[in-house]
């Protein structure tokens, strides 16, 4: 039992910070409670100050809004923060859509569809040009087009207050990461991914491997949502340094070999380490 | 040969290029025909102190503070069946209308700018009466009051009785004996709050809310009101033509013409 529970750690630990999140946003609108007010696009926190999706503000400032300095700053807080712990920290640690695409992924693991050979191919890197699209998109279309389309804005908001037909729209990206593309929505077109990706390029947290524990057992491959960042896995030690990782340390968690672990960046040596 | 090799993968890079190009226009035309369909409505009925609809859509992130402020359960958010720009908020009146609270928690929850606080505020005091979510509109054919069956039950609904909406007392011609009590709406003052819609007793409510830009028509500038001494003034003022010219009226008048076969 304590080994489920020590094999499943960060799994367990980001599930619960998922949930207390979605829990925190829905005890605001239903019992009034004053932790996090609003959604994940922007939220009043503590009834102090506020926190804003950067990636929105960032749409609206191309649609031609003059963004309030609130949502500037509550941006910059977001930023900053994901800079530091890697950003695409919000993509396993708080993205309501994360559960379901990896409830996917591990169905299609399960159920073996990752070995049949009739799976399509797309580059990841399609989610860099869904990114510019969308801001590009804003400008043309004078407001933030992503949030008009974005299934976590449509998942999020459908907890929160009520689904709508919005469910459809988030099982139809269910579906296609399960049947047709493995990762498909989080690790090929997600352009708020992108735009972390990009964002949590220098981050402070990282996870190392450690070649000397290895034994190339590629239990990490497997369960890696990302796996094109683990390029020097079995080959030699070094930090997983991509913008691409989220963070979500599952790697960590099925390596029985200790090869794996979250360390903080020293980026004093920066240049030694890798 | 070398030179062949080099140009065969400047061409082929050109072809990556251009497919690349294509595939944005492909994903750009499907993706915005999709999000500019979801904006839809016109129709949609803001919260108090909303932008002027283009810009609202801009200025909104979506985030619902709105919504929780609303001690009411007016508000809610748009999902995708509801025809207007998903995750902006909006309200039905029939179903819940505002009540228009003097304090305004909605619009002071907003941390956009979406819902603009100056356009209810007064003499540095918050007036609440003076939002404009829309203005109500009877329809005077299943308006029961138009029948001559009494009911003023908008009229009483009004939380600004007397001024958003009037009673005109008309002779009823059928009886000849009774009186028809007809609600009217004052453009000017009505908020567009919604409880007349609320509470019209007709099966579909024959008083309605309408966005101002749908409901208000627009005369145009060269209509003036000669009576009305400030208006007058705009004839020194306005530089708009009339659209018919001064001698084109007569000259159809004598343009006979066309009137005679060839």
């Amino acid at each position: 039992m304590i080994d489920i529970i020590g094999r499943n750690r960060f799994l367990i630990f980001r599930r619960s910070v998922q949930l207390l999140i979605i829990l925190a946003f829905v005890a605001s609108n239903r019992w009034g409670w004053s932790v996090l007010k609003g959604n994940l696009s922007s939220a009043k926190a503590l009834d102090s100050f506020y926190l804003a999706d950067p990636f929105a503000v960032l749409q609206m400032f191309f649609s031609g809004f003059v963004v309030s300095s609130d949502l500037i700053i509550g941006a910059l807080i977001v930023l900053l923060f994901y800079a530091l712990v890697g950003g695409r920290a919000f993509c396993s640690w708080v993205c309501p859509l994360n559960i379901l695409t990896e409830t996917a992924a591990w169905l299609r693991r399960k159920l073996g569809l990752n070995t049949t050979t009739d799976n399509i191919r797309i580059k990841r890197s399609i989610r860099y040009y869904v990114m510019i699209l969308a801001l590009l998109l804003s400008f043309v279309l004078a407001y933030a087009a992503f949030e008009v389309v974005s299934p976590i804005g449509m998942l999020q908001r459908g907890l929160i207050f009520g689904f709508g037909m919005g469910w459809a729209v988030v099982l139809s990206v269910f579906l296609f990461d399960l049947v047709v593309l493995k990762n498909g929505w989080c690790g090929h077109f997600c352009p708020l991914g992108a735009f972390y990706s990009i964002a949590g390029k220098l981050a402070v947290v990282e996870v190392k491997h450690n070649v000397d524990n290895c034994t190339d057992c590629m239990n990490c491959f497997r369960v890696c949502p990302e796996p094109q960042i683990l390029k020097n896995v079995t080959k030699k030690t070094s930090l997983i340094d991509s913008g691409e990782c989220t963070n979500c340390g599952r790697c960590i968690d099925v390596c029985e070999d200790d090869a794996l672990k979250f360390v903080l960046r020293n980026l004093k040596n920066n240049k030694n380490e890798n | 040969m070398k030179k062949v090799q080099e140009d065969s993968s400047r061409r082929a890079a050109l072809k990556t290029m251009l497919r690349g190009a294509g595939l944005m226009g492909l994903g750009g035309a499907a993706w915005g025909g999709v999000a500019d369909g979801l904006q839809a409505s016109e129709l949609t009925i803001r919260p108090p102190a909303a932008l002027k609809e283009a810009e609202f859509v801009k200025a909104c992130i979506r985030c619902g503070s709105c919504v929780e402020a609303c001690p009411y359960d007016t508000l809610a958010l748009a999902t995708p069946d509801d025809r207007t720009a998903i995750g902006t908020p909006y309200f039905k009146p029939r179903i819940i209308p505002c009540y228009l609270c003097t304090d305004a928690p909605c619009v002071k929850e907003c941390p956009s700018g979406a819902l603009d606080i100056g356009k209810i505020t007064e003499n540095d005091l918050l007036n609440i009466n003076k939002s404009k979510m829309g203005v109500a509109v009877v329809d005077q054919n299943s308006c029961i009051a138009f029948w001559g069956i009494q009911c003023d039950a908008c009229y009483r609904a009004c939380p600004l009785m007397g001024e958003a909406i009037n009673l005109k007392f008309e002779r009823n011609d059928r009886t000849g004996k009774h009186a028809i009590i007809e609600p009217v709406v004052n453009r000017e003052v009505c908020t567009g709050c919604g409880l007349c819609e609320h509470a019209c007793i007709t099966e579909k409510p024959s008083i309605v809310i309408l966005p101002v830009d749908i409901a208000n028509g627009k005369a145009g500038s060269h209509y003036i009101k000669s009576w009305d001494k400030n208006d007058e003034k705009r004839i020194n003022t306005t530089k708009e033509k009339s659209a018919v010219e001064a001698n084109t009226a007569e000259d159809y008048l004598n343009d006979t013409e066309s009137l005679f076969d060839d």
